[in-house]
Formats: structure tokens, C-alpha cells, sequence
């Protein structure tokens, strides 16, 4: 294995919003090719945090470095070049109500590349074709299901070539039957070596490609690690217990256990790259 | 009132009448047209401006929707342009004229009204469509051009509709300046014949179908431009 490579790292973020620390002291670091996956507890600030990473939120003091170089929002021009360079997905889509599927995959290209039309038109319809919608991108976004919706949203930020994606709770606004679609993307991309961070409660899917666990809880990262360590079974780990009580709530109350062992087992040959960063 | 004896002369009168759709509707949608180029960089200027230009957008909003139009057209014509067009530098524009006049006050003051308008259909956008423009690197000018303004806009139709009822019969004010309007020609008919009420009939109609015809106008506009798989808007007549 080569020597890790950091795609983006931050430390020491703090945000307030409203008269609430939101993010107290919050310090991460993604290597190329990894797959980290944010859990908590409803209100922990994992939305909040992903926000930050890409200056949606300006966080109120803290550092971000992206693929080595530290980035300062000094002007509008640096922070647009920025956001270019980290991909967005968030869990209730925004696609542009008013494009078709391919106009929301193109525009980005054509305002913010500057792509000529034709150009950007190919490389839309590409992006489409690779979540599976080749056939749809005529269609506007109320004309889609939400599972293409998302497929959409996804194809949309890879056309821009981020080096980071960042994923917020993108399966919690599908019904179960449509969850599916979007995760077989999210894993082809993981096999693909798209670097990601993902806010989720699919905690079992996430498991088998998670290089790092991060667990937040009232703003700050409370444990951190591999999910076969802190879904080892027997573990006391907080991510353990949480994991328990979503599978409890949704209804599987003695499978809770044997669900999250399960999913720990299923890592069993699965090489452990980021366990221990940071 | 004996209508046998009116008939002829409203026929007579009537090619004058109707000479003054002409002024009428040049006002009108002269206004229309002044109040959306100004009433979107108000609306834009005051959702997402800075709390100076939000307050000075604020002042021109509240001074416009609050002095009346027949005051303001006598402040203008008597006061503003007829000042203005003594100035030497300025002489020969033609700024005295009743009708440029009459073109600023109504659009002026529907830019104040579109822009609430517009500031509604904004302020009414899911916040997470300027967010993701931004994810995707778009500058907030850039997002607001391509991905805000063309979802307001097609939102504000039914407004703009109401807007332009309102200022079409706002117009008939003009007459009060001497711009020779739907209005004041009716005005000047009925008193040289002494008969203002079949006058006033005949005004009302044109008016009615002037209106009606642009509001039948803005629906279809906002059928063409509807956005495919919304559910239809519930209609209104
Ligand atoms: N604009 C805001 N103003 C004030 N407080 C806010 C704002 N946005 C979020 N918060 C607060 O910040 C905290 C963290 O919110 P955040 O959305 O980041 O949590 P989360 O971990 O993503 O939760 P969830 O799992 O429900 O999405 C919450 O307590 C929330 O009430
Ligand atoms: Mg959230």
C-alpha cells in the first residue's frame, strides 16, 4: 500500500449557530481513496459539519487543508474554486426544479468551467449514464422518482470532478424500496476510489466499505475508529450501542445485536487501510 | 337620458375613444416593463443584500407604495421635470412631457410593488436551491441568474397578472396630467356633450376587456412556462 494521502483535512472547527456551539473542536483527516462515515445522534452537528467542509458554513475558527494546500476563504473567486473541488450531496436532493436531469448536470459545467455547451452536454449525459439514467435525462426532477432524484444529485456533483464528495444523510429522504439504487452508486464509487465522507444511519451498508467510524455527539467527535473494531462483537463502543438502538427503533428488537455483528463479521477480509488516522 | 339620441354620437366619437388604447397601453405596458427591470435587482437587492442596501431598497418601497399616484403625477410633471427641463444642459429632451411623466410614476411605483412581488416568489424557493448552486462553485450572482430568478420568476406570473389589472386601471389617472388616455378622451367627449354617463360605460368596457385580454395573455404565458410533472396550479379566472 502506498503512503496515505491527504485529500482534506481540518482541524480545530468550531461553529456557533444561533447561541449553540454547534461544532466544538472538531479535527479530521481523509486520505485519498477513503470512505469515512459520520454517525450520531439526531442535532450532533454532522450536517453542520459537512457544511463547513465546504464553506456553506463558514465555520467561526479552524483550519482546512485541501489536497495539501491550506485553504483561506480570502475572495469569492478562491472559495467558488474550492467548492468545485468538493462535491455535495444532500439528503433532500436540491435539484433545480426548473432544468431537466441533464440541464442540472450541465449547468455547473457551462457557468462554472465554463464548458463550451456541446461539451458539457457529452460529459452530462455520461454522468448520467454511470448512476443508470441514461434513459430519463429528458425529464425534470417532479418527474422522477427519489431514488433517481439522488442518482441525479450524484451524477450532477461528480461531472464537476471533486476530489472529495461529501454525502449527507443521502438515503433518509427515500422510501426503503428506492434506498438501494442510491447505495449501489455510493459502492461503485467507493470501489472506484472516490474519496468520500458520508453522514449516515445505514450503518450496516456503510460498514462493509468504511475505512473510519467517526461519532459525533454534541458537536464534537466522541470515538472514532474501524467498524470491525468498534462493531466487534461483544464491543462496548458507543457506535455499538447506537447501532443497536436504530436497528431497535426500526422495529428488529432482538436482531439489533446479531445485525451489527453481522455487519462487523462481513469486514472480516476486508482490508483496514484508515484504521488509527489522526 | 334618452339612449336613442346617444348612440350616434358615442358611435361618432368613438374612433377618438379608442385612439387612446394607443396611449393607454404604450403606459401601461411602458410601466410594466420599467417596473420588472427595476423590480428585480430590488428584490434580488433586498433578500440578499447588505443590511444598508436592504434598508435604502426598504425606503424606496415604502415611499412609492405610499404616496399617491395623483400626487406624485402632479410632483413629477409640476415639479421634478418641469424643473429638470429648464436646466439648460437638459433643454430639448422633452422632459417636459406629460406622458414621460405619467411613464415614470406608474413605473416607478409598480417597480415597488413587483419587487415585493418577486421578493415573495424568492423568499418562497427552498434554501437548499441556492445551496447547492453554491456546492457546485457558483458565485452568488451566478446562482441567483440560473438557478434563483428563473424559478421566482415563472412564480411571480399570477402576481404580474394582478400587478397589471391594477396598473392599467392606475393609468386612467394620467388623465389628470392631460395625457390623452383611454380616460381623458372619454372625459373630453362626455363634457361637450353633456352626457358623462354613456361615457363612463364606454370607458368602463375598455378598460374591462383590456384587462381581461391581458390577464387571459399572462395565463397562457404561465401555461407555456410551467414546469413539467408540477401538478397544475389551481386556475383562477
Ligand atoms: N441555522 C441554525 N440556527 C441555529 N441552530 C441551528 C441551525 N442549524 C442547525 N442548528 C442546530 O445545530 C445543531 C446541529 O444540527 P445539524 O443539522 O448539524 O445536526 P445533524 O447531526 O445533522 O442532525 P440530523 O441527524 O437530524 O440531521 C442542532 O442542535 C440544530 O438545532
Ligand atoms: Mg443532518
Amino acid at each position: 500500500m502506498t503512503t496515505p494521502q491527504p485529500i482534506l483535512r481540518v482541524e480545530g472547527i468550531h461553529k456557533t449557530l444561533g447561541d449553540q456551539l454547534v461544532l466544538n473542536d472538531v479535527s479530521l483527516t481523509v486520505n485519498r481513496g477513503e470512505v469515512k462515515i459520520l454517525i450520531g445522534p439526531s442535532g450532533s452537528g454532522k450536517s453542520t459539519l459537512l457544511q463547513c467542509l465546504n464553506f456553506l458554513h463558514h465555520p467561526d475558527q479552524g483550519r482546512i487543508w485541501l489536497d495539501g494546500r491550506e485553504f483561506k476563504a480570502t475572495s469569492r473567486r478562491e472559495l467558488c474554486a474550492f467548492r468545485q473541488q468538493v462535491g455535495m450531496i444532500f439528503q433532500d436532493f436540491n435539484l433545480f426544479d426548473h432544468l431537466t436531469a441533464l440541464g442540472n448536470v450541465q449547468i455547473a459545467l457551462i457557468k462554472v468551467k465554463g464548458m463550451a455547451k456541446a461539451k458539457a452536454t457529452h460529459r452530462a449525459k455520461e454522468e448520467l449514464a454511470r448512476v443508470g439514467l441514461a434513459d430519463k435525462m429528458d425529464l425534470y426532477p417532479a418527474q422522477l422518482s427519489g431514488g433517481q432524484k439522488q442518482r441525479v444529485s450524484m451524477a450532477r456533483a461528480l461531472a464537476m470532478d471533486p476530489k472529495v464528495l461529501l454525502l449527507d444523510e443521502p438515503t433518509s429522504a427515500l422510501d426503503p424500496e428506492l434506498i438501494g439504487e442510491v447505495l449501489a452508486v455510493i459502492r461503485f464509487l467507493a470501489s472506484a476510489g472516490m474519496t468520500m465522507i458520508m453522514a449516515t444511519h445505514q450503518i450496516a451498508f456503510s460498514a462493509t466499505m468504511a475505512h473510519e467510524f467517526l461519532f459525533m455527539e454534541k458537536g464534537r467527535i466522541v470515538e472514532r475508529g474501524s467498524p470491525v473494531h468498534l462493531l466487534a462483537p461483544g464491543a462496548t463502543s458507543r457506535t455499538m450501542a447506537f447501532c443497536a438502538k436504530i436497528n431497535e427503533l426500526s422495529g428488529d428488537l432482538g436482531m439489533a445485536e446479531r445485525r451489527c455483528a453481522s455487519s462487523s463479521s462481513a469486514l472480516a477480509d476486508k482490508p483496514q487501510g484508515g484504521h488509527g488516522t489522526t | 337620458m334618452d339612449f336613442a339620441k346617444t348612440i350616434p354620437v358615442i358611435w361618432e366619437s368613438l374612433p377618438f375613444i379608442l385612439g387612446g388604447i394607443t396611449w393607454t397601453l404604450s403606459l401601461v405596458f411602458g410601466a410594466m416593463l420599467l417596473g420588472l427591470c427595476l423590480g428585480i435587482p430590488l428584490a434580488v437587492g433586498q433578500v440578499y443584500g447588505t443590511r444598508t442596501v436592504r434598508g435604502c431598497i426598504g425606503i424606496y418601497v415604502w415611499l412609492f407604495r405610499g404616496i399617491p399616484i395623483l400626487v406624485q403625477l402632479y410632483l413629477f410633471y409640476f415639479g421634478i421635470l418641469a424643473y429638470l427641463s429648464q436646466v439648460p444642459s437638459l433643454a430639448g429632451l422633452g422632459l417636459d412631457s406629460a406622458f414621460l411623466a405619467a411613464l415614470l410614476v406608474l413605473g416607478l411605483t409598480s417597480a415597488a410593488y413587483q419587487s415585493q412581488i418577486f421578493r415573495g416568489s424568492i423568499q418562497a424557493l427552498p434554501e437548499g436551491q441556492l445551496k447547492a448552486a453554491q456546492a457546485l462553485g457558483m458565485t452568488e450572482s451566478q446562482a441567483v441568474r440560473s438557478i434563483i430568478l428563473p424559478q421566482a420568476l415563472r412564480l411571480s406570473i399570477p402576481g404580474w397578472s394582478n400587478e397589471y389589472s391594477i396598473l392599467l386601471k392606475d393609468s386612467a389617472l394620467a388623465f389628470a396630467i392631460g395625457v390623452m388616455e383611454i380616460m381623458s378622451r372619454t372625459r373630453t367627449v362626455a363634457a361637450l356633450t353633456h352626457e358623462p354617463l354613456p361615457f363612463a360605460l364606454v370607458a368602463g368596457v375598455l378598460f374591462y376587456l383590456l384587462t381581461h385580454m391581458g390577464i387571459r395573455a399572462l395565463k397562457t404565458l404561465e401555461r407555456k412556462v410551467r414546469i413539467p410533472g408540477y401538478a397544475r396550479q389551481g386556475s383562477m379566472s
